[in-house]
């Protein structure tokens, strides 16, 4: 048993053991409180950088599978658990999960205070930190190091998480509808969920032109969520704001859906610790209906939620907010065809209660394309 | 959408007695829906016929009926009070059962009434296998393949498809009641047999087997707007196969993947919009096919239940509140979370800890009883415990369970057999199973072979070696360090089990310990996982880095709780634990309560000021108590409330230092050790039967032979009257000694006198140092030798001259003062031939302190905590806690009745346990009747008990020779009322003989007649009798006598066992005939 730390960029370390990968790792210390989907969150792009606490105390009691990925790779940059599982039990679990994260290098460390990192982090914000596992390193040498990383806020990191090439993914039964889907780091459920739904989606990568993108003759756009700072996103706003003028249906989630508001004229904000969890209330302003979504954001967007907003695409107004803390969750133009929402109606990990949001896409796509939903040409 | 506002008033409907299969979780429920419902300005009605409940607290609504929970009684209520609505999904299948019938009998129509929280086709569509089959089927999900069936040839079509084994459901009952898995058509005949009649619709559904699958639960939450959480996800620990109330229970599901939990999720809220609860709570439960994930829905509950205090408990999510809020209009997203003041309850609670619960079983009282868990629930109580991780959770439960069993050990290695044996053992899940599995790991068993055997998740059986892994490691010789020690205590190893590890003592590991200053920290039960800041200090214990205690100003007072519910300690002492921090929390002290039960209020997190929710054990306690020392002033510890988990820990407490508060563990001590308490009475000039300690069998018997026969013979140190029987020869004797005791000089037996025909007297009384406060003197229904807690009492005392009642005071004063009680003490006296003996006395809170409180109207408990803390009874007095002057004085004629498990146990053959009461404790809980005569009060509590006595018809009169001429009178009069008395030759010919007349009927033993003559128990399987009166011949399962009781039971005609019971009854029948039975609520009781 090797011992492990981890090392706050305000000076705090817990002291752990090594689990799975060892060596030192950094990013940005945040904690994730779903109960299920460690796997999911292991394969979000969104997390690139970000060195993840899992709250729940039992991890990888189920393994891993091939089916439940979401994305190619593990893309966290370190891994923070309570209590690992030295045995996998699942019918469709097809390796251990510590097998799987030292094959792909990634670091954990196990056996600390999930709770009072949480606090921690709660209380101070998200903040650097760096993972130290087999290192023969003073607390200061590895305080010193965790703070040469760079900062969350300004982080440019969409470039790695996204695309080379664009690809598609085909429709379930019929195709009705086409999409592109400009990836900022998607997960795989996304084009699932739409491919559900008699789309085929065109992935293509976040640096698309507006001209590859009408080359494509899409039914609609679709902006995925990603890792970074929204503020760094200048040229897929401008791509955004030429998509809004040629009048093709667009939908964003999460890191999407901070670029549209961006595009709409809106800034966008670092909250103190962010939201990431599967149990976050969002209230449907129009409905009064709350939905139980998945989210994962450390940014959030400046909207008037009190009133319709006025902007250069005619008026617009916020549709969602976050009943715990009253952030902005979703955003819809009213004379055009363009909506967002800042968590995650794919879900994986966590509930499908806002698995409506494809169907509205559909919906908008469909007047777009003058089709009724069923995809029959009027 | 806000409060509906055309309700002014509501009725809510309670769950009446503790029974297995619903216990204190509905006080809790229902408390929560009174308090809600108040403090909205409603005008609150209840009826609930349990005295021992805090719901019943005449504060706690507006009118309070403690009244049978039957259509007929709640129809009188609903005439005198007019409600605006009826809320009957609070108190479990009883209230839902009343509510369909108040449904039925067109109540609520007459009276305008409407039903929230379920309507009746939500509950219909819930609750009705072939409808909610419909449901599963039209959202996408599957049932078992299954037949619905009315009549055993239906049953026996069925079971040609869907093959052996086969599991039995009644449809509409509680608990599992009389469900079962058949492997064999004689088996399916028992268990089928028996559900048809449990099923008040006489229909059981017959399902393909699932035993051996996951099972899940998940609690889930829908207001008008269909707004739907789940509010929390329950894995079973044992697979489908054993009843989830007697499974080990883990929260959050700890084996399945996000893909798979949702599915769950999302047929979870499929079925309750289906279903159409659309204001409250349901329950739902999954099986899962571990090998393919297929998934079959069981069944839900569209009503809150045993599962939902767990999970409020589990999670902090209050989920009767939530539910009472909900049914009066408002949506999940207008609730604010009581826990992070900022959050509405329109979210999903997650965990940052594991929660395993435990049950508890009482097979020890039923030792004739099937000792295999099916189905049918079996377990009395459970307890829970809260870690950072399963195994430091699990080791907390095993040790709040207070059963040595229970907890895990480490032998030394045994024979490669003996671990088979295990194995082959563990495939029949029995109460200690999980033991057996642990132990066969210890052995070298693998994973799989134990898997095979038990099909428990393979993740859990890890675990569990796990924990053995470490207890080798403890058990390592060398220095006890500080890296072993939390090696330990992180997988929650006691002191004690480190100490039988290591070889030492649990002192000397405590001690080291202490003095690496390794101590757990108090993490906080937060509904978010730490996301937001807690207000609420619910807290657990874990050997972590951080604590989230925070500092004190106000001295504190820590009340010890009862643990989990058992025969003999169960709600009363919950109930006295409560109102003891309702007062000191009026009295300006911060509350602090440690209790691992989570049915009860006292663990709901509004009661104190602090909870811990921790094993009650003396180390988990002092470590509660050395935490709260340092965050602010401890006044001390209560530990009289809390029934004899508490008291047990007294002298433990009061040695480590710990402040005592109340009476003193010396005077505790002085009334519980027979030689000192006898020298107290002999002292103050009292008398006692006469006994003797006996410690081999030969000075048993010469100690008999000294005090004269019949003995009461028992172990000493017992509670709820365990191992305690009546003997009435030297024969009997010595076989009670063989059977039922290791008798050695250091557990010698207790040989008492036996007082037979005495009458048994219970009294409750404050005392201050100074003045006497007497609550209540209750008159036992049953004579002396059925145990305390089984008979039946009126308050006031019936029989007693005023004389009589002046000498019980004396004598209760003369004892308080002897032992030196400061604040409750309960008395057992008994008067034969105008003496009166002392028979035991408790310094302590006892079972009746509630009912006794609810005849007079006087807060007993309150007042004991108040004077453990130093208030005097005149202070009380002024201040209107205990009346300015004089005793308690009982309004109206109260009866308490207890009421009994029997229809819960089968023998391994299949046929009923005997259903006799003796001084051995086995009732599960109580309930009480109110009225201005004798009669009709007892006649209540009969209807509440058991069921309604008869008017007219047939009475099956058997009385053993002992008790023959007692029966004389009451039967008489019974046949004066228009009775037909049936009866077998000698009980036949006795009455003959005193001019009564009685129709001969065969015995079970006899046979049917040349003639085809029925027996009597074939006569009972007829459905031809109305009431059954047999008395037990002695001890033993005498054919006869046990045969028409366990058919009486089975075809739940009443039954009773004593003379004493019959006279009662006979006077209930009359009032029954006399007159309609009236309804008045406490309140106005008390002011008469």
């Amino acid at each position: 048993m090797t011992k492990a730390f981890f090392v706050l960029d305000d000076g705090r370390i817990f002291e752990g053991r090594s689990w799975a990968a060892t060596g030192k790792t950094f990013g940005e210390a945040v904690f994730q409180t779903g109960m299920t989907g460690y796997q999911e969150t292991l394969t979000d792009p969104s997390y690139h950088k970000q060195v993840v606490v899992m709250t729940a105390p039992h991890i990888g009691n189920t393994g891993v599978n091939s089916d439940d990925n979401e994305s190619s790779k593990m893309w966290v940059a370190g891994f923070v658990v309570r209590n690992p599982s030295s045995l996998t039990s699942n019918w469709r679990s097809e390796n251990d999960l510590e097998a799987e994260m030292i094959s792909q290098g990634i670091i954990g460390i196990a056996g600390v205070d999930t709770r009072a990192i949480t606090r921690h982090l709660r209380d101070r914000g998200a903040m650097r930190v760096g993972i130290f596992s087999g290192l023969d390193l003073s607390r200061e040498e590895m305080v010193v190091e965790v703070r040469k990383v760079p900062a969350m806020t300004g982080a440019y990191l969409c470039e790695d998480v996204s695309t080379d090439k664009p690809y598609v993914v085909k429709s379930v039964g019929e195709k009705k509808f086409k999409v592109v889907a400009i990836d900022l780091g998607i997960k795989a459920a996304t084009p699932r969920a739409l491919a559900q739904r008699g789309v085929e989606v065109h992935v293509v990568p976040y640096n698309s032109t507006i001209e590859t993108i009408k080359a494509l003759s899409p039914d609609g756009v679709f902006l995925s969520n990603g890792p970074g700072d929204p503020s760094t996103m200048q040229d897929v706003v401008e791509t955004v704001r030429e998509i809004l003028n040629a009048e093709i249906p667009i939908f964003g989630i999460c890191f999407g859906h901070q670029i549209l508001g961006r595009a709409l004229g809106f800034e966008t904000y670092k909250l103190q610790f962010g939201h990431r969890g599967i149990n976050q209330p969002v209230m449907d302003k129009n409905t009064k209906r709350v939905e139980i979504t998945a989210h994962n954001h450390g940014f959030a967007l400046k909207a008037p939620t009190d009133s319709i907003f006025t902007t250069v695409y005619g008026p617009g107004e916020v549709t969602h907010v976050c009943l715990n803390d009253g952030v902005v969750e979703g955003l819809q133009l009213l004379e055009r065809s363009a909506f967002s929402v800042q968590y995650h109606p794919e879900a994986a990990a966590g509930p499908h209660d806002a698995s409506y949001l494809f169907d509205r896409f559909v919906d908008l796509m469909s007047k777009y394309r003058n089709l009724d939903p069923s995809g029959v040409r009027v | 959408m806000p409060l509906d506002s055309s309700i002014k008033s509501v009725l809510v409907i309670g769950s009446g007695p503790i029974v297995i299969g619903q216990a204190c979780e509905f006080d809790y429920s229902g408390t929560q829906a009174c308090r809600v419902l108040r403090s909205e300005g409603i005008r609150v009605i209840l009826v609930n016929s349990n005295p021992a409940t805090i719901m019943t607290d005449p504060e706690f609504a507006d009118a309070t009926y403690i009244e049978p929970i039957t259509p007929e009684f709640i129809e009188k209520i609903i005439a005198n009070e007019k409600p605006d609505a009826v809320l009957a999904t609070l108190g479990g299948q009883t209230a839902l059962n009343a509510a369909i019938g108040l449904f039925k009998r067109g109540t609520l129509a007459k009276y305008g009434v409407k039903l929230i929280g379920a309507d009746v086709d939500a509950i219909e569509r819930g609750e009705n296998r072939e409808l909610f089959r419909g449901i599963v089927e039209k959202v996408g999900g599957e049932s078992a393949r299954s037949a619905i069936c009315h009549t055993m040839e239906e049953i026996l079509e069925a079971v040609k498809v869907l093959h052996y084994p086969v599991v039995v459901r009644p449809s509409f009952t509680m608990g599992g009641l009389g469900s079962g898995i058949a492997f064999t058509e004689e088996e399916l005949h028992q268990i089928a047999g028996a559900g048809l009649r449990h099923s008040p619709t006489s229909e059981v559904l017959l399902e393909e087997s699932i035993i051996g699958w996951k099972e899940y639960e998940l609690e889930v939450m829908r207001d008008r707007l269909d707004n739907v959480v789940i509010v929390c996800s329950i894995e079973n620990l044992d697979p489908m196969g054993v009843h989830t109330g007697d499974s080990i229970t883990v929260a959050p599901a700890m084996t399945l993947t996000d893909v798979e939990f949702q599915k769950l999720r999302n047929l979870s809220m499929d079925i309750i919009r289906e279903v159409g609860v659309d204001t409250g709570g349901c329950n739902i439960q999954f099986a899962v096919n571990p090998d393919t994930g297929r998934i079959i829905v069981i069944e839900m509950n569209p009503r809150v239940s045993r599962s939902s205090a767990l999970a409020s408990k589990a999670t902090g999510f209050p989920i009767a509140k939530i539910a009472t809020k909900l049914a009066i209009g408002y949506t999940l997203d207008e609730i604010q979370n009581d826990i992070t003041k900022v959050t509405p309850a329109s979210f999903e609670p997650t965990l940052d800890y594991v929660v395993v619960k435990v049950p508890r079983f009482a097979f020890e009282k039923f030792p004739d009883a099937d000792p295999r868990l099916t189905t049918t629930m079996k377990s009395v109580g459970e307890a829970m415990a809260i870690g950072r991780s399963f195994p430091e959770a699990l080791m907390k439960a095993l040790r709040s369970l207070e059963r040595k069993e229970a907890i895990f050990t480490w032998p030394e290695q045994v024979s490669v057999q003996e671990r088979d044996a295990l194995l082959t053992a563990s495939k029949i899940p029995t109460e200690y199973r999980l033991q057996q599995v642990q132990k066969a790991l210890w052995f070298g068993a693998s994973i799989d072979a134990v898997y095979e055997a038990t099909k428990i998740d393979k993740w859990y059986l890890n675990q569990i070696v796990l924990i053995n892994e470490r207890a080798k490691i403890i058990a390592q010789p060398g220095e006890l360090t500080p890296e072993l020690i939390k090696i330990a205590k992180e997988f929650s190893f006691s002191d004690a089990q480190i100490a039988l590890l290591r070889g030492a003592t649990e002192e000397d590991v405590r001690k080291a310990r202490h003095h690496f200053g390794i101590r757990p920290v108090y993490k906080t039960v937060d509904t978010c996982a730490a996301e937001f800041e807690a207000f609420t200090p619910y807290h657990y214990s874990s050997y972590e880095e951080e604590s989230e205690v925070r500092p004190r100003a106000k001295p504190a007072v820590i009340i010890l709780g009862s643990g989990p519910n058992r025969i003999g300690q169960g709600i009363e002492f919950d109930y006295s634990c409560v109102h003891a921090s309702f007062a000191l929390r009026d009295a300006d002290y911060d509350t602090i309560i440690i209790n691992c039960n989570p049915e009860t209020v006292s663990t709901d997190y509004d009661t104190s000021s602090r909870l811990y929710f921790e094993p009650l054990t003396l180390e988990d306690v002092l470590e509660v108590v050395h935490a709260e020392t340092l965050a602010g002033p401890v006044l001390g510890v209560i530990t009289q409330l809390g029934g004899q988990t508490p008291l047990g820990l007294a002298a433990g407490l009061k040695n480590a230092g710990v402040t005592i508060l109340g009476t003193s563990p010396d005077a505790i001590n002085l009334a519980e050790e027979r030689g000192a308490f006898g020298d107290v009475l002999k002292e103050q000039g009292l008398t006692a039967p006469e006994y003797g300690m006996a410690a081999s069998q030969l000075e048993a018997i010469s100690i008999a032979t000294r005090i004269g026969y019949p003995v009461l013979v028992r172990p000493s140190f017992v509670l709820g009257g365990r191992g305690m029987e009546i003997v009435y020869d030297d024969e009997s004797l010595a076989g009670f000694i063989s059977r039922a005791t290791d008798i050695t000089p250091d557990r010698p037996v207790l040989v008492d006198r036996f007082l037979d025909s005495a009458i048994e007297i219970d009294v409750d009384a404050l005392y201050d140092g100074e003045e006497l406060f007497l609550g209540g003197v209750m008159e036992h229904i049953e004579e002396a030798g059925i145990h305390s807690g089984d008979s039946a009492c009126v308050l006031p005392s019936m029989t007693m001259s005023k004389e009589q009642l002046v000498e019980i005071r004396r004598a209760t004063l003369k004892i308080a003062t002897g032992v030196g009680v400061r604040g409750l003490i309960n008395i057992q006296f008994a008067v034969a031939q105008d003496v009166l003996y002392v028979l035991e006395a408790n310094p302590r809170a006892s079972r009746t302190v509630p009912f006794v409180s609810k005849a007079t109207g006087v807060p007993l408990a309150k007042a004991a905590a108040r004077i453990s803390v130093g208030s005097t009874i005149a202070q009380l007095r002024t201040e209107g806690v205990l009346p300015s002057e004089g005793d308690g004085i009982a309004h109206g004629v109260s009866v308490k009745e207890a009421v009994l498990p029997w229809n819960r146990f089968r023998r391994s053959d299949g046929r009923g346990v005997d259903a006799v009461l003796g001084p051995e404790m086995r009732s599960t809980g109580e309930v009480m009747g109110i009225a201005n005569t004798f009669g009709e009060s007892y006649a209540k509590s009969q209807i509440s008990a058991f069921g309604p006595l008869p008017k007219n018809g047939k009475v099956f009169v058997s009385l053993a020779d002992k008790d023959k001429n007692s029966g004389i009178a009451p039967a008489r009069e019974l046949a004066a009322l228009g009775f037909t008395i049936l009866a077998t030759v000698g009980t036949s010919q006795f009455l003959a003989g005193h001019g009564i007349s009685s129709t001969h009927v065969r015995k079970n033993s006899q046979g049917s007649g040349p003639l085809g003559e029925p027996t009597i128990v074939e006569i009972l399987n007829s459905g031809d009798i109305s009431l059954v009166i047999n008395t037990p011949v002695g001890r033993g399962t005498r054919q006869d006598g046990w045969a028409i009781r366990t058919a009486a039971i089975q075809r739940s005609v009443p039954c009773i066992t004593t003379t004493a019971g019959f006279a009662a009854a006979v006077q209930g029948i009359r009032a029954l005939q006399r007159e309609n039975l009236s309804v008045k609520p406490i309140q106005s009781w008390l002011q008469s």
